[in-house]
């Protein structure tokens, strides 16, 4: 019976069935309930990706531990990799952007509502087909169960002949499924942005977040597919018999490579640009003051967006490209440093004279801004062509990418959840809750991710099984494996502040934030037709016009 | 976009958004195009590379005639939604269906082109580089042609049926866009396949 009513609540309706209640969900077309529904799917999968990559720093804790075996190992470091990327950064900023979008542009839903049930449910069936590997993936063989090639998967590592059984056909047929659903969320975002703003909602007019997912969006469609492609290959070649990456017939593992981050480098820039919208959002209302620099910071993402399609080979410098392929690539890469910088100047110009209001969101944003930088620097220090040739593959690029990820990507992202749970659940997150997950997870974040720059630098390479003693690696691994645990307990607090926070936080009303946006107009959670009259407005700070109609921003428009 | 007016900004007179089934279908073709472009550059990479035959000099013939079948779509497909557009729901129909029987007759076309290759070339998707690449960029593309000619044989009894008409013209647009893409790749696919990899 307990079970009914949490059903219940969790849905926010009373007195229905729950099995009413679950088929709602399950049917909903609603752009707020699949935005939450993307967002609970890559909760969960982040809590499975994070114990993959406990059980990696376990493993890494001390010299020749053996905590997992090599083979468990690599299944780790693969569906670890896997997992983060696509059944957790991709389905949580999707489902911000579909929660939030038709919020902010003052539209009643997306314009393609069940292409976009249809789309989410194509993500959790590429999430799945994932996970059944576990189960399903050795097929008629007995060889190996969850996929163990590396997320990155290079030929000839996934032909039939080293990748036996069916599991890196699970981790194909998976990403080549969720990735339709990326696709297809894609198209609607961009249909819904530019078809579906209330009146007075010009481009110029619209809010970052959907200036920057609608970059995203286009992003997706140039860079998922590549993938896409790669994987309908791969299929070839595993299931036909074909020859695209077999090199005893001729066919090239270089092509797999480049076909594989022509993709996997805008895929970054798919993911942080969402991250950026979050943090436009969230550091004016916190600083007091309008964005600083609008136009420029459309601009620097439209450019982030277009020279990240040309950096893919920094990648690849190990393979031998010739010199002019690897100066290229040199300058390409340090180029999108430039309007990265010009987003970082854009934020600091907003704090800048604000009346800053330290809440958790704040903090988390504060914390990006000085964590993306940190990482963008090594990003300049990698894209040298001489000095990637040094540490390539080495824990330096571990550390890299994480910092751009976690300290990146997921603070920002955390940042995000404490702005806008108010308006998702109607309740306010606890603020000392808050704080304490962000402190803790601050230290744990830089005991991890800072001190494993230095083992790179030692030579400890990525992906190994285990090590030597006296190489000076040991205390720097336990320290970072500590730093883990820290982090883990981190998400903890978080966790457990999402759950205590929806029964007994306190009602957050429509605006708790003073903020100036659409989607704080309308109730918490909002209703299901979101808005009762359309819309009309004027500026970008629509709110704003509202709350102060003897000063409104569209005076200055 | 029926706007009602907020006591405090007035609408503006003439907002007009595009139509979000054309803006979709916009994108669904920018991103086609990049999982044709990934086939396209696969296909001319391995140009020559394969270690055995047969090579595309000694069993590729040109396919004229199908071609001129399904560029010649095209214009069948868009003088059929221009008379949809002006209610002339006789000629769109003809049109419609011409448009079919010209698209069937490409895949026709391959059909025999395939059955030639494989039986009297014995060149199959596993014998050679140019066997995968040449039977994947194709069959992409025929896939492609294959999913239209399912969606306009959908139309079609509708339009028998008297159900599509005026105003239906829009969707009727959004998918000649469609069939107009697959055109202009096998434009693509044809130079990169029958001129460029010989």
């Amino acid at each position: 019976m307990s079970s009914d009513v949490m059903a219940i609540k969790t849905a926010g309706a009373s007195g229905k069935p729950w099995v009413e209640t679950l088929h709602e969900w399950v049917t909903t077309v609603d752009h707020k309930r699949l935005g939450i529904l993307y967002i609970l799917f890559a909760l969960i999968f982040l809590v499975i990706g994070g114990i993959e990559a406990t059980i990696m720093r376990i493993q890494l804790m001390r010299p020749h531990n053996d905590f997992v075996s090599p083979q468990v190992f690599n299944r780790m470091f693969t569906m670890h990799g896997t997992t983060m990327i696509f059944f957790v950064a991709m389905p949580v900023l999707f489902g911000f952007a579909n929660f939030l979008v038709p919020l902010m542009i003052g539209a009643r839903d997306m314009a393609f509502p069940r292409l976009n049930a249809f789309s989410f449910w194509l993500t959790a069936l590429g999430g799945f087909l994932l996970y059944f590997s576990f189960v399903g993936g050795s097929g008629l063989y007995g060889a190996g169960n969850a996929p163990d090639v590396g997320w990155w998967a290079y030929a000839p590592l996934t032909s039939r002949a080293f990748s036996p059984g069916h599991s890196t056909d699970y981790w194909t047929i998976a990403l080549l499924i969720s990735g339709f659903g990326s696709i297809g969320t894609s198209i609607n975002i961009i249909a819904t942005i530019l078809c579906m703003r209330c009146p007075g909602m010009t481009l110029g007019r619209m809010p970052l977040l959907a200036w920057l997912n609608l970059v995203m969006s286009g992003m997706v469609l140039l860079a998922i597919t590549p993938l896409s492609a790669a994987q309908l290959m791969l299929m070839v070649d595993r299931y036909l018999g074909g020859h695209f990456f077999d090199t005893q017939a001729g066919g090239s593992a270089t092509l797999w490579m480049h076909f594989f981050w022509i993709f996997g480098h805008p895929e970054v820039y798919v993911l942080i640009i969402p991250c950026f919208a979050f943090v436009s959002e969230i550091v004016p209302v916190f600083s007091r003051k309008p964005i600083f620099g609008y136009p420029v910071m459309v601009g620097a993402t439209v450019c982030i967006a277009f020279v990240s399609l040309s950096v893919w080979a920094h990648h690849m410098f190990t393979i031998g490209m010739n010199s002019y392929a690897n100066a290229f690539f040199t300058i390409t890469t340090m180029a999108v440093g430039v309007p990265t910088g010009i987003k970082i100047f854009n934020w600091l110009g907003t704090m800048w004279g604000g009346k800053l209001i330290f809440k958790t969101p704040m903090l988390f944003c504060i914390g990006f801004l000085f964590q993306f930088l940190i990482a963008g620097l090594t990003g300049i220090m990698l894209s040298a062509a001489p000095f990637n040739w040094q540490l390539s593959g080495s824990y330096f690029v571990v550390a890299h990418f994480h910092y751009v990820i976690v300290g990146g990507i997921l603070f920002a992202l955390f940042a995000a959840f404490y702005y806008w749970y108010p308006k998702i659940t109607g309740r306010m997150l606890n603020e000392s809750l808050g704080k304490l997950h962000f402190w803790l997870f601050l230290i744990g974040f830089h005991m991890t991710f800072d001190v494993m720059h230095i083992p790179g630098i030692l030579g400890m390479p990525r992906r190994i099984y285990t090590y030597e003693p006296g190489r000076g690696w040991n205390t720097l691994n336990l320290i970072i494996t500590i730093g883990t645990f820290i982090q883990g307990i981190a998400t903890s607090v978080f966790a457990a502040n999402l759950i205590f926070s929806y029964f007994k936080g306190p009602r957050a009303g429509n605006d708790p934030w003073d903020a100036w946006t659409l989607e704080w107009s309308v109730s918490s959670p909002p209703p299901e037709y979101n808005f009762a009259s359309i819309p009309t407005v004027a500026s970008r700070r629509p709110l704003w016009d509202r709350k102060h109609p003897e000063d409104p921003d569209s005076r200055y428009d | 976009m029926s706007a009602i007016a907020s006591p405090i900004v007035q609408p503006p007179v003439d907002w007009r958004l595009p139509n979000r089934g054309k803006v979709a279908m916009a994108c669904l073709i920018f991103a086609e195009s990049a999982i044709f472009t990934i086939f396209v550059v696969a296909y001319l990479f391995y140009v020559g590379k394969s270690l055995s035959g047969p090579t595309p000099r000694e069993v590729l013939e040109t396919p004229i005639f199908f071609t001129i079948c399904l560029l010649s779509s095209s214009l069948t497909i868009h003088l059929a939604s221009r008379f949809l557009e002006r209610g002339k729901r006789g000629a769109f129909l003809g049109l419609w269906f011409l448009t079919i029987v010209l698209g069937g007759l490409f895949m026709y076309g391959t059909a025999l082109e395939w059955h030639r290759l494989m039986y009297e070339h014995g060149l199959t998707i596993s014998t050679n580089l140019f066997g995968t690449t040449y039977y994947s960029l194709v069959g992409l593309h025929a896939f492609h042609v294959t999913a239209g000619l399912l969606m306009l044989s959908i139309v079609l009894p509708l339009g028998l049926a008297g159900r599509v008409g005026r105003e239906q013209s829009v969707r009727v647009d959004v998918l000649s866009f469609y069939w107009h893409f697959v055109d202009a790749v096998w434009v693509v696919v044809f130079t990169v396949v029958y001129v460029l990899g010989r």
